[in-house]
């Protein structure tokens, strides 16, 4: 009988200082790149695997590929020049560069938003979180081979997207929070369409369970892949669902609640296995959340109202000088600016926290070793990494 | 939050508090000190989160400021200690030792703001600029990328730029004479 197994006595052991003893003259090893350009992957990153048979024996991450510069050419652009730039850092949900650029700005100018402008934002940014799960989930699919999910998530994430050409006019970027407030509010009829869609969703989520969740495929690669310690994750600084897939409730919604989230009703969700099967479990959940979440806002978000609050000459604007940190939570986890301003019409600095920051460098060299080639998009995808937010 | 930073007063000079949120506090320790701060906040006041760890350039007083924002997750509060260092002897203490992540910060750090951490892991493998970058750490104030674009790259031959007044006229109202 032939064992599956795979022999152990003839995989490299480590030296005195910690480092796999590697004889590359014995051929048997050899060296891949996975990237810059693969499906599996949202964005542009490459991992560069030392590889042993089919088994990774270590693996560094190579990012640069998107690289543009954006918090250094946002130094020289008055503060809402830097509107058009900071959305681009992250392309699965832009609205959280807006949201945080602007509290951060308002916050150290001082302006107070009006209400209905918050409620405004709560709806588009779970709108972005909406529609950024499904396009995970479509990629997480087609990392294991699943290509028929990703083809359902992205038809509904386009209703979405949908949604919000109505709202802003845009697909993708929509540029809707400048300092002060929002550009308008709902247009007439969208709860009626948005509450259309979000039964649509509903209804494709029941079929990506079955057909993912309970697909045996699926199951029997992505249980035990990819084990994320608890006692890992303050030290290794992991945040959002990877953190609460390892059974740590942290989500920024409910511990630092920021905009409407306090007066909506809704549940962490939270996994306790840590491994990759568990993480999409606890982002179907956090989906599911999100569709519940609008529901809520959809009843109780303003329709006429004050949604811009009296700003500046945005041409002549000068910010006294000051720091401050901002955060949000966004599907990957814990996403945050930090601005600092000099008292000029220029910041003098904007620094971005990307959660793949952390997950995809440090974290994701730790957890690839000893992973069979054939999981390494499914690890990396099962992370959400998105290179722009680590080169910005 | 007072308390904490009466407790860190016990071991470490602070020079400077500025509250900026009921759970946001910036202080300025010196350099020499700012590595026992951070332990003593990590270890004994439950800082354990390194949130980001950057820098800003004070171009203009000579100094760099590092900025190391830690989070408490259980009582949510933030501490940002900042640290000012010499702009000409851009050097700084490792940390790498107390978060693992610290290491890819400090590599960011030195190539973007030349800005050295003796010991850091693989601080001098590229990271970004992976593809051959020989000019001066790019996120310094005194890099400036428009010259930096102009003497690089140039237009290409055939592009003509219009005035958009007068481009939009004559493309909406082609039969009036725009001469």
């Amino acid at each position: 009988m032939i064992s599956l197994k795979p022999d152990r006595s003839k995989f490299p052991v480590a030296g005195d200082d910690g480092q796999l003893i590697i004889d590359r003259e014995s051929g048997q090893f050899s060296e891949l790149f996975l990237g810059p350009v693969h499906p599996g992957m949202t964005g542009n990153m490459s991992l560069e695997m030392l590889i042993q048979g089919d088994e990774i024996m270590k693996a560094k991450t190579h990012v640069g590929y998107l690289h543009r510069g954006f918090e250094k050419l946002m130094e020289r652009r008055r503060f809402i020049q830097c509107f058009p730039i900071c959305v681009r850092i992250a392309v699965p949900e832009p609205d959280f560069n807006e949201y945080l650029l602007a509290a951060t700005i308002e916050e150290l100018a001082g302006i107070e938003v009006p209400d209905a402008a918050l409620w405004m934002r709560t709806l588009l940014l779970e709108m972005s979180r909406l529609q950024s799960y499904l396009a995970w989930i479509g990629g997480q699919g087609s990392s294991f081979g699943l290509g028929l999910i990703g083809q359902w998530t992205i038809w509904a994430r386009d209703l979405v997207l949908d949604r919000f050409e109505e709202i802003t006019g845009g697909r993708i970027y929509h540029m809707h929070m400048p300092p002060g407030g929002v550009r308008s509010l709902l247009p007439e009829g969208f709860r009626r369409r948005m509450t259309d869609t979000l039964d649509t969703i509903e209804q494709v989520m029941k079929d990506v369970d079955k057909a993912l969740f309970q697909n045996s495929v699926y199951k029997t690669r992505s249980v035990g892949l990819g084990y994320i310690d608890p006692a890992m994750v303050d030290r290794w600084g992991v945040t959002g669902p990877n953190a609460r897939g390892a059974g740590i409730a942290r989500d920024v919604r409910k511990d630092y609640p920021y905009l409407k989230y306090p007066e909506l009703d809704f549940e962490v969700a939270v996994g306790k296995d840590s491994d990759a099967y568990t993480r999409a479990d606890v982002r179907r959940r956090d989906l599911l959340t999100t569709v519940d979440l609008i529901r809520q806002i959809l009843e109780r978000i303003p329709d006429s109202g004050e949604f811009m609050a009296k700003v500046p000459n945005v041409l002549h604007w000068k910010i006294p000088r000051g720091e401050t940190y901002k955060r949000a939570e966004c599907t990957r986890g814990e996403y945050g600016y930090y601005t600092v301003t000099d008292g000029s019409g220029y910041p003098r600095r904007i620094n971005v926290r990307g959660p793949s920051y952390t997950h995809a460098v440090t974290l994701l060299e730790k957890m690839i070793v000893n992973v069979n080639l054939a999981d390494a998009a499914g690890l990396m995808s099962s992370l959400h990494t998105y290179p722009p937010e680590i080169e910005r | 939050m007072q308390q904490i930073l009466d407790a860190l007063k016990q071991s470490v000079m602070i020079e400077d508090v500025r509250k900026q949120r009921d759970d946001l506090v910036f202080i300025t320790v010196s350099e020499a000190q700012a590595v026992s701060a951070i332990t003593h906040l990590r270890d004994r006041a439950n800082f354990t989160h390194l949130v980001i760890l950057t820098a800003v350039d004070w171009l203009e007083e000579g100094l760099f400021q590092l900025t190391y924002l830690l989070n408490n997750p259980a009582e949510k509060k933030d501490i940002g200690v900042r640290v000012m260092i010499d702009r000409e002897k851009a050097q700084m203490e490792s940390i790498h030792h107390l978060w693992p992540a610290a290491a890819t910060y400090q590599r960011e750090l030195r190539e973007m703001f030349g800005i050295s951490f003796p010991g850091s892991p693989r601080l001098n493998e590229t990271f970004i600029l992976d593809e051959g970058w020989d000019g001066p750490p790019p996120y310094r104030r005194d890099f400036d990328t428009l010259k930096y674009s102009e003497e690089t790259y140039f237009p290409r031959p055939g592009r003509s730029t219009n005035d958009p007044a007068e481009y939009m006229k004559s493309m909406l109202y082609p039969e009036v004479d725009n001469d």
